[in-house]
């Protein structure tokens, strides 16, 4: 909805807080998706994303969300759809060339972009967008994203410990190991 | 025009001289601290030929590219890879234009190879206006990329000599890269944070919109300077004479991002010679913009008043073999 679309861009800091909490919590609830399945939770969660995010942001399912790099402002209400903007034909006032009784969805986006903590964000040069993504879920998109981020670095980690104390882990094979670790094993001790 | 050792007519995919990313005359002049001129070519509703060479016969001249633009203001021209294509035969340096309105990230892309082949050296990457604004409203905008991520993408293949796709480029395309800014109109606090984000995406060069508002400009210039991007990109400011006072205003009316105070409409108002008083103002703004540092040469966009360009650029002081 519009009005709630400018009511977010305005309280951006607050909905930063808001989108890295549940962020956090998605990534860290990644082994319990991995164990349901992502494939059977996308229906239900794009479910839940399209009310809440179409209801705050407008949101139009792009399925690969970068509204923290937006300054909270759906770049997809833009009517060219510019993922990084605005564009030159901004009207006096900061309204839209093609519709110009709405504000520029990219003069607002650098606007509630200077509000938040990472106001360095919408500096980033944002890629195009992939329509096949059209209708998922960017939430479970960026849990996985994350966790595999994750899951990387503590490979990488690992594999630098064995090369290190290779001789060890030779002779004693639960020392720094290389082999893949079941979730379960491996979170035990994080909280 | 004499095909002299211009740059433009080396071999297409020749590598540029060293400390060069295009070899481009344009280039050439810029790297070497010359004021640039470029020139917007108007193109023709038309199949014949001559009709291009007749536009480009009085910029030739002067400027050292012709931008060939693409369906600007989203009406239908001889398209810019067409006027290129012909432009490059003359041994001509060229400014190929790239709007992101009406082609997809695949066509974009093979057309930057097709043009790199037949000599463009310098592109300019553009959003594009809304389908709206032109003679065909009902048509399917696109808007696959934006000029941002048009800008990277060139990048990509000219740098890393790759598709999007990853796919690799046996032989890889000299461009300059350019885009566009547009300093005077809203939301001002933000262009030149955009700048940067160009620049960051790979831009080489800029060529601005219309400047007819030096305080404005001289803003953003402050604030671009802080930002350091003038020492990253070459800024080209957009002139161009104004016919009369009603050309302004159904400019300001109907063409997205032009702005033109209203000192400068009154002027024209109250002449007795608009078309002269146009030309005047045109020459007082390049001299005003080549003193602001930070400011590399001019874009002269002459909608139909191709014929004036040289005396205007003339009067202001800039001529081909003094620069």
């Amino acid at each position: 909805m519009y009005s709630l679309r400018l009511f977010a861009i305005r309280h951006s800091r607050s909905f930063e807080r808001i989108y890295r909490a549940l962020e956090a919590t998605l990534v860290r609830l990644d082994p319990l998706f991995e164990r349901i399945g992502y494939a059977r939770l996308e229906r239900p969660t794009a479910f839940v994303e399209r009310s809440i995010k179409g209801l705050l942001f407008d949101c139009q399912m792009c399925g690969q969300c970068a509204l923290s790099s937006t300054g909270m402002s759906c770049p997809m209400s833009c009517p060219k759809q510019l993922r990084n903007g605005p564009c030159g034909g901004v009207r006096p006032g900061g309204f839209c060339e093609v519709k110009p009784n709405m504000r520029c969805v990219w003069a607002l986006a650098w606007d509630g972009a200077s509000r938040m903590q990472r106001s360095d964000r919408i500096r980033e040069v944002l890629p195009p967008v992939d329509r096949r993504l059209q209708g998922s879920s960017s939430w479970l998109r960026a849990s996985r994203e994350v966790a595999a981020r994750q899951r990387a670095k503590r490979d990488s980690e690992r594999a630098a410990l064995a090369r290190a104390f290779s001789e060890a882990r030779a002779i004693e094979p639960s020392t720094a190991p290389l082999a893949e670790e079941p979730t379960p094993a491996m979170n035990k001790g994080e909280h | 025009m004499s095909p002299d050792t211009a740059p433009d007519t080396i071999r297409p995919h020749e590598p540029p001289p060293e400390g060069m990313v295009s070899g481009s005359r344009l280039e050439q002049v810029l790297r070497a601290g010359q004021f640039a001129v470029t020139a917007e070519l108007n193109p023709p509703d038309s199949a014949d030929p001559e009709d291009v060479f007749a536009a480009a016969a009085p910029l030739a001249e002067v400027a050292d590219a012709l931008n060939a633009t693409d369906a600007s203001g989203a009406n239908c021209h001889m398209s810019s890879i067409g006027i290129c294509a012909l432009l490059t035969r003359r041994g001509l340096g060229t400014v190929y234009q790239i709007s992101c309105r009406d082609r997809n990230r695949i066509a974009i892309q093979g057309d930057v190879l097709g043009a790199a082949a037949m000599g463009v050296r310098n592109v300019l990457c553009l959003t594009g206006d809304d389908v709206g604004s032109g003679d065909q409203p009902g048509a399917k905008p696109v808007f696959d990329l934006d000029s941002v991520s048009l800008i990277r993408t060139i990048r990509t293949m000219r740098d890393t000599g790759e598709f999007l796709s990853g796919r690799k480029i046996t032989k890889r395309p000299h461009l300059f890269i350019g885009a566009a800014e547009n300093p005077c109109v809203d939301p001002l606090e933000w262009r030149p944070e955009r700048l940067a984000k160009k620049v960051a995406a790979g831009a080489d060069f800029i060529q601005t919109n219309y400047i007819f508002d030096i305080p404005r400009f001289t803003a953003f210039m402050a604030r671009v300077r802080d930002l350091g991007l003038d020492k990253q990109v070459y800024i080209l400011a957009g002139v161009g004479p104004l016919a009369s006072a009603k050309t302004a205003r159904w400019m300001r009316s109907n063409v997205p991002g032009i702005h033109i105070p209203d000192e400068i409409i009154a002027r024209l108002e109250g002449a007795k010679n608009p078309g002269e008083e146009g030309s005047r103002i045109c020459v007082e703004l390049i001299q005003q913009l080549r003193e602001i540092a930070g400011v590399a040469g001019v874009h002269v966009m002459a909608y139909r008043r191709e014929h004036l360009v040289a005396d205007i650029l003339r009067e202001a002081g800039i001529t081909r073999g003094q620069r």
